[in-house]
C-alpha cells in the first residue's frame, strides 16, 4: 500500500490542460491592461504584518502568519491592493501621477471546512493611483469590461454602487452610529429580513422606514437614477454623471445597485462587482479607496479592481456550454 | 393562465418534508401553479415549471451555487448554515417552530452537569447553532452530532440535554423531556442567489412583492 500525500484543504494542483487555458486567458487580459498603460508588477507573497494592520488596511485580514528568523511577524498577503499601496508610497514616492499597475498574483484567504473554498486564489487586477473620481472610476470600469470581453465572456454585467450611499441615508434620517452598524452588518450578510427587523425596532417614521427598506433592494438599469430626491439626490447625480461619461460599450454592461456593500473596509466611494448569469457567484470586484494611500504616507485618490481568474475561467466554460 | 417560476425566468428550490404543503399552498395563492409537484411526489425536477424539490437543508446549497435562483427553507437551516453566501429576502411566516434546549423532566441534568462537571453534553442535529448558543451564554458544552431521533440521546445517558426544533412540543413531552431554554423562533424564508438577485431583479421583485402583498 502506498501513501498518497494530499495538498492542504482549499489548495490544488493545476495540470497542463487547465494551465494552458488559464495562461491564454490571462494573456488576453494582460494585453488589455498593457495597452491601457498598466505595467505589470509583482510584490512579495509575504509582507510584514504591520503593512496589513495600518489604518484602513487593518480591515482586511490574512489568517496566515509566521515568524522569520529575527522574530518578525510576517503575513501571507490576503489582498493585492495593500501591497501595491505600500509599494507606491515607498518606490514611487515622488513619481508623477496617475500611476497605473496591473498584477496577476496569488492571494491567500481563510476557508470554512467542506465548502470547496480556495485558500489560494489567482487574482488579476489593476490599480489606478492618483486619479480621482469620476474620471479615474470611468477608466477603471472601462478597463474592467474590456478585459472581461477580451477574456471571452459575453454575458457579464458590472454592478455599480457606492459604499457611502446607504450609511449617508441612515445618518440623514437620524439613525445613530450603533444602530447603523447593526443594520449595515445585516445588509452585508444579505439578510433583508434582519434589516427589516432592525428597522422596525428603531420606530422610525413610516415613510423613512419604508425608504430604508426599499433603497438596498434598488438595482437595475439607469431608470433607477430618475427622480431621486432628498437624501438620495447626490448619489443619483454622481451615478448619472458617471454613466454619462462611459462609452456605450461599457455603459451597456453596467447595472446600478444601491444595496451593494463590500466586505473590504478600505473602500470610500464607487464600488463594483462582476456578475455572469452562467455562474452563481461574483467573479470579482473593486472600487475607490481614496484614503488608503495616505496611511502609507502618500495621500492619493485611487481606484482598482481584482478578478478571480479561476472563476472567470469557470464562467467562460459555463457560457460556452450554454451556447452549445 | 397561471404563472410558473419558469415563466418568470426563475428556478425555485422547494423544500420537501414538513414545509412542502404550506409552500405549495403559498405558491398557489400568489398565482404560481404548483399542480405538477402535487401530482407527482417522487419526481425531483420539474424543469418545465422551473421547480426543483429537495431536503430543506439542501436548499441553501443549490441557491448559493446558482443551481436554483430562489428557494424556500426554514430559518433553522439558514442559522445552521449561516456562512452561506445567499440573500434572505422574506419571512414567509409559516412553518413556525422554536429552537430549544430540552432535558429530562425533574431536576435539570444539564444544570447539574455544568455545576459539578463544568461541561454539559448536548446532542443535536444543529451543531453550529448549539455551539454558538452555549458559547454566547458562557457555558462549556460538548456537542454530540446525531442524524435523527435526538430525543433518544438524553434518555439513554448519551447526553445531558438536546438542542432541537419543536413545533408543538408533543414529541418532547412523549419522551419525558421539558423545554429549558428558547434559542430562536424559526419560520420559512425566501432566499435568493446574490447573482440572480442582481441579474433577474425584476422577476425576483415580482415574486417578493406578491408574497408580501
Amino acid at each position: 500500500m502506498s501513501v498518497v500525500d494530499r495538498t492542504p484543504t482549499g489548495t490544488r494542483d493545476v495540470l497542463p490542460d487547465e494551465m494552458r487555458e488559464l495562461r491564454a486567458l490571462m494573456a488576453r487580459m494582460r494585453e488589455v491592461f498593457e495597452r491601457g498603460g498598466y505595467g505589470e508588477v509583482y510584490t512579495p507573497a509575504l509582507e510584514y504584518e504591520r503593512t496589513f494592520t495600518r489604518g484602513e488596511a487593518s480591515r482586511t485580514s490574512s489568517p496566515y502568519r509566521l515568524f522569520d528568523e529575527h522574530g518578525n511577524v510576517l503575513v501571507l498577503r490576503s489582498d493585492m491592493t495593500i501591497p501595491i499601496a505600500r509599494m507606491v508610497a515607498s518606490r514611487f514616492r515622488t513619481a508623477p501621477t496617475p500611476l497605473r499597475f496591473c498584477y496577476f498574483a496569488h492571494i491567500f484567504q481563510g476557508v470554512r471546512p467542506r465548502r470547496g473554498q480556495s485558500r489560494e486564489l489567482l487574482q488579476a487586477g489593476v490599480e489606478l493611483i492618483g486619479a480621482p473620481g469620476p474620471d479615474g472610476t470611468v477608466e477603471a470600469l472601462t478597463l474592467l469590461c474590456d478585459a472581461l470581453e477580451a477574456a471571452g465572456l459575453e454575458s457579464f454585467k458590472v454592478g455599480l454602487g457606492d459604499v457611502t450611499l446607504y450609511p449617508t441615508l441612515l445618518r440623514s434620517l437620524g439613525v445613530g452610529d450603533e444602530d447603523s452598524d447593526t443594520i449595515l452588518a445585516e445588509l452585508a450578510l444579505g439578510d433583508f429580513v434582519g434589516v427589516a427587523r432592525e428597522l422596525a425596532r428603531l420606530r422610525l417614521r413610516e415613510a423613512d422606514a419604508e425608504l430604508l427598506l426599499r433603497v438596498p433592494r434598488m438595482r437595475g438599469g439607469s431608470e433607477l437614477l430618475e427622480g431621486l430626491d432628498g437624501p438620495l439626490h447626490d448619489a443619483g447625480t454622481g451615478m448619472r454623471e458617471l454613466l454619462g461619461m462611459l462609452e456605450p460599450r461599457t455603459a451597456r454592461r453596467v447595472i446600478f445597485d444601491f444595496g451593494l456593500v463590500h466586505n473590504l473596509g478600505y473602500y470610500t466611494g464607487a464600488i463594483f462587482q462582476v456578475y455572469d448569469p452562467a455562474y452563481g457567484m461574483p467573479l470579482g470586484g473593486g472600487g475607490r479607496y481614496d484614503d488608503l494611500l495616505g496611511d502609507f504616507g502618500r495621500p492619493l485618490p485611487a481606484v482598482g479592481f481584482g478578478l478571480d481568474v479561476e472563476r472567470v475561467h469557470i464562467a467562460l466554460r459555463a457560457e460556452e456550454r450554454r451556447r452549445g | 393562465m397561471a404563472e410558473t417560476p419558469a415563466s418568470l425566468g426563475l428556478r425555485l428550490a422547494v423544500p420537501r418534508g414538513a414545509l412542502l404543503g404550506e409552500t405549495l399552498d403559498l405558491l398557489d395563492s400568489i398565482g404560481i401553479d404548483s399542480s405538477a409537484v402535487r401530482e407527482n411526489d417522487r419526481r425531483l425536477l420539474f424543469a418545465d415549471v422551473g421547480i426543483i424539490t429537495m431536503r430543506p437543508s439542501d436548499v441553501p446549497t443549490y441557491v448559493e451555487a446558482g443551481a436554483a435562483d430562489v428557494g424556500i427553507t426554514g430559518k433553522d437551516v439558514l442559522m445552521e448554515q449561516a456562512e452561506r453566501a445567499i440573500y434572505e429576502l422574506a419571512d414567509l411566516g409559516y412553518g413556525r417552530c422554536t429552537m430549544v434546549v430540552a432535558s429530562q423532566a425533574g431536576e435539570d441534568p444539564a444544570a447539574d452537569a455544568l455545576r459539578r462537571l463544568g461541561v454539559v453534553r448536548i446532542a443535536t442535529k444543529y451543531p453550529r447553532i448549539a455551539t454558538r448558543h452555549f458559547h454566547e451564554s458562557g457555558r462549556q458544552a460538548e456537542i454530540v452530532e446525531v442524524k435523527g431521533s435526538v430525543e433518544l440521546a438524553p434518555l439513554t445517558g448519551l447526553v445531558d440535554a438536546i438542542v432541537d426544533l419543536t413545533a408543538t412540543g408533543t414529541t418532547l413531552r412523549e419522551n419525558g423531556l421539558v423545554v429549558r431554554e428558547q434559542i430562536a423562533e424559526c419560520t420559512a424564508r425566501l432566499i435568493a442567489n446574490p447573482v440572480a438577485d442582481k441579474l433577474r431583479a425584476r422577476a425576483i421583485d415580482t415574486l417578493v412583492s406578491r408574497i408580501s402583498g
